[in-house]
């Protein structure tokens, strides 16, 4: 789950990392009075969306009078800010945080994140901050500095002496610089983070170290205990039909092609979309149902693909294990009928009762086209819609 | 022969009374040899009682010590289940097999780390399948986890893969062109886990019951192309290599830190590239894996 920036540095400033002062405001008189409360001469004006590269995509501004805020809050709040994460279509800005001007020396990028082969987390830290770190791991990935954390000690002092010397912190700030990195440890560990970036992360020009942004991705699996966390959700930032698929605990992700497909399993899902664009179609959907491919499931899930208007056909592919064929194959009866199925349904089967399943799928009166594997069901399906 | 399990295996159910323990462990006992090979529950407030014939006791280590059982299968629910990975850890098991899904990754990391500093401190090392898989079976002989037990049949075919449903995929292909399965293993679908692809890859290579192997693997993380580099220094069997998600859109599921980490190494095109280079014959077609590696028999 993601967060917005503002809701990031309240995070941050929980766990004693220092901030610019910033107000969360929804309206652009909101924002200018949130700049008068701040005082101060220069302010900054951050659009507030889940995407990144919101700067280069016009959604972040410094403003030198009130006069300024107004404008500038008046252009940001509302503009469909597009960046290199948000697709072309863009994303609706809704909020906005208005911050204290900084007095930046340099940037820096420091970020916390889980390493799958040492099974440690990964602090990293470069000087290369305020850029896309992306393209630093590209070009010059010898500016990036990582240590790998022992959950039992936390991030060592030397460890964060490393990181902060490696990355040019001077003297003077290097004890603030590592009571940060220890910080930001602390925060990952504590609020079950999968990722928490600060980038940049700046020194001023009196030395002192402060999180300019704040980027945080939180493990859904634990959630449950994160009651605090979950507040933050904003469902404004997430896809409508992802959303709705969570609510019957169906998997889903939409796509740009026109070929639905619902599968049970997450990697035969994947394999499933894979058999479709290898027969010359784009999957339209990544729509996994689960162990339990109930009637009420199918139904909910045709309902879902069938809102997206690209979609000219469907796939169903199950493996029926524990679940058996002839009641996979009564739920997609009863979910095409209910459903008024107008659009060419392929379904394949495999495992137990599949020959009972593929007999209802027969007696149905619906034209449900059979195939007996994957391959073949993408065939059909791509030949079905052209 | 096998690997990791075989029809004398003795195995403790962790969260057998729970819904879908008490399901499975009675489909595993109806499979093969399964009444013998199913010994010990573990529940600390139903200790004593029996379920399915199989008596209750209050820990893993009880339990061990009372029937001689050396394997666990955890069904624990998520908030608990790496605590029972702790507690099979401790009971010094030698396999430990945890099905459930949507575990903290912090719970993950933390038990993780728990036992590679028990085993580096000279203590007996327990192996960890999974979690968020679907068991592993050897067939005609013993099933451990929730994979449907009739479409395996006993032969020289080892698959190995981080998906359940993709493993069943794989094996009913196998099973459908007269070629049976030494052992299929599913070490599951989570970024931090126990065995991994070169580990099981090694069992396969040293079992003399095993001819050949279907390796699939997903998305994210190194663990594919560091199995592929494994088995091109050392592998002596002839491997059918599958990756998902070659449609799969970045930056959903992955943040783009931990595409990061890992290099570009960790889509389904590099992998599959990494997988070629390195002796497998990879498909991008998931129908013809069985079809495959029967050309290379």
């Amino acid at each position: 789950m993601k967060i917005h920036e503002y809701q990031g540095k309240e995070i941050l400033r929980k766990f004693g990392v220092t901030t610019p002062r910033g107000v969360p405001c929804f309206s652009v008189d909101e924002a200018v009075k949130a700049a008068e409360t701040l005082g101060g001469k220069v302010w900054v004006v951050k659009a507030q969306i889940h995407a990144g590269g919101r700067g280069k995509g016009g959604g972040v501004k410094v403003a030198k009078s009130l006069d300024e805020v107004r404008q500038y809050a008046g252009q940001i709040l509302g503009m469909q800010l597009v960046t290199h994460q948000t697709g072309p279509e863009g994303q609706k800005v809704r909020r906005l945080l208005i911050e204290e001007g900084a007095d930046i020396k340099k940037e820096y990028y420091v970020a916390a994140l889980t390493d799958r082969a040492t099974q440690k987390v990964a602090m990293m830290a470069s000087s290369e901050g305020g850029m896309d770190i992306e393209e630093v791991a590209h070009s010059t990935p010898e500016k990036i500095l990582k240590v790998f954390v022992d959950p039992a000690t936390g991030l060592t002092d030397e460890q964060a002496l490393y990181l902060s010397n490696g990355i040019g912190v001077p003297e003077g700030s290097t004890a603030q610089a590592v009571d940060t990195l220890k910080k930001l440890y602390t925060t990952y560990m504590e609020t079950d983070a999968s990722l928490a970036e600060i980038n940049p992360l700046i020194l001023e020009g009196n030395g002192t170290i402060k999180a300019l942004d704040a980027k945080f991705n939180f493990d859904s699996n634990a959630l449950y205990r994160h009651p605090e966390i979950v507040e933050f959700r904003d469902l404004d930032e997430e896809d409508a039909d992802e959303i709705e698929a969570s609510k019957f605990d169906l998997a889903y992700i939409s796509l740009d092609g026109n070929i639905g497909c619902l599968v049970n399993g997450a990697g035969l899902a994947m394999a499933t979309m894979d058999t479709i664009k290898l027969f010359g179609a784009e999957p339209a959907n990544f729509l996994d149902v689960g162990g339990g491919a109930t009637t009420e499931k199918v139904t909910e899930a045709f309902k879902i693909m069938l809102k997206n208007p690209k979609v000219k056909g469907i796939l169903v592919n199950i493996f029926g294990g524990i679940m058996r064929c002839d009641t996979i194959a009564t739920g997609v009866v009863t979910a095409a009928k209910e459903v008024h199925l107008s659009v060419p349904l392929v379904v394949r089967m495999k495992g137990t009762n599949e020959e009972i399943g593929k007999q209802i799928l027969r007696d149905s009166g619906l034209p449900i086209i059979a195939a007996d594997t994957m391959a073949e069901a993408a065939q059909k399906i791509v030949d079905a819609v052209k | 022969m096998s690997i990791l399990i075989n029809k004398d295996t003795k195995v403790i159910t962790q969260g057998i009374t729970g819904k879908t323990g008490q399901f499975h462990t009675e489909k595993c006992q109806e499979y093969a040899n399964g009444k013998e090979c199913f010994v010990a529950g573990v529940n600390p407030k139903k200790a004593g009682e029996k379920i399915f014939d199989i008596p209750i006791y209050a820990s893993v280590k009880e339990a061990a010590a009372e029937t001689g059982a050396t394997v666990s299968v955890i069904y624990v629910p998520p908030a608990g289940a790496a605590a029972a990975i702790w507690e099979a850890v401790e009971a010094d098991l030698d396999l430990a097999i945890c099905i459930t899904e949507g575990i903290p990754v912090r719970d993950m990391l933390e038990v993780r780390n728990k036992m590679k500093k028990k085993v580096a401190a000279g203590g007996k090392e327990t192996l960890l399948l999974g979690p968020n898989c679907p068991g592993l079976i050897t067939p005609e002989e013993i099933k451990i986890g929730i994979m449907p037990g009739h479409i395996h049949r006993k032969g020289r075919i080892g698959v190995v893969s981080r998906s359940g449903t993709l493993t069943y995929e794989a094996v009913a292909q196998l099973t459908e062109i007269g070629l049976g399965q030494s052992s299929a293993v599913g070490i599951g679908g989570d970024p931090i886990n126990g065995l991994k692809h070169i580990d099981v890859m090694r069992m396969f290579n040293d079992d003399p019951d095993t001819d050949a192997v279907i390796m699939i693997g997903e998305i994210g993380g190194p663990d594919e192309a560091e199995a592929a580099q494994w088995c091109k220094a050392n592998m002596k069997k002839p491997i059918v290599g599958f990756i998902a998600g070659v449609t799969a859109p970045a930056g959903k599921r992955m943040g783009h830190a931990g595409a990061l980490i890992s290099g570009g190494a960790d889509t389904a095109d590099a992998k599959l590239a990494i997988m070629e280079e390195c002796g497998f014959t990879v498909t991008r077609n998931p129908s013809e894996m069985a079809k495959l590696l029967k050309a290379m028999l």
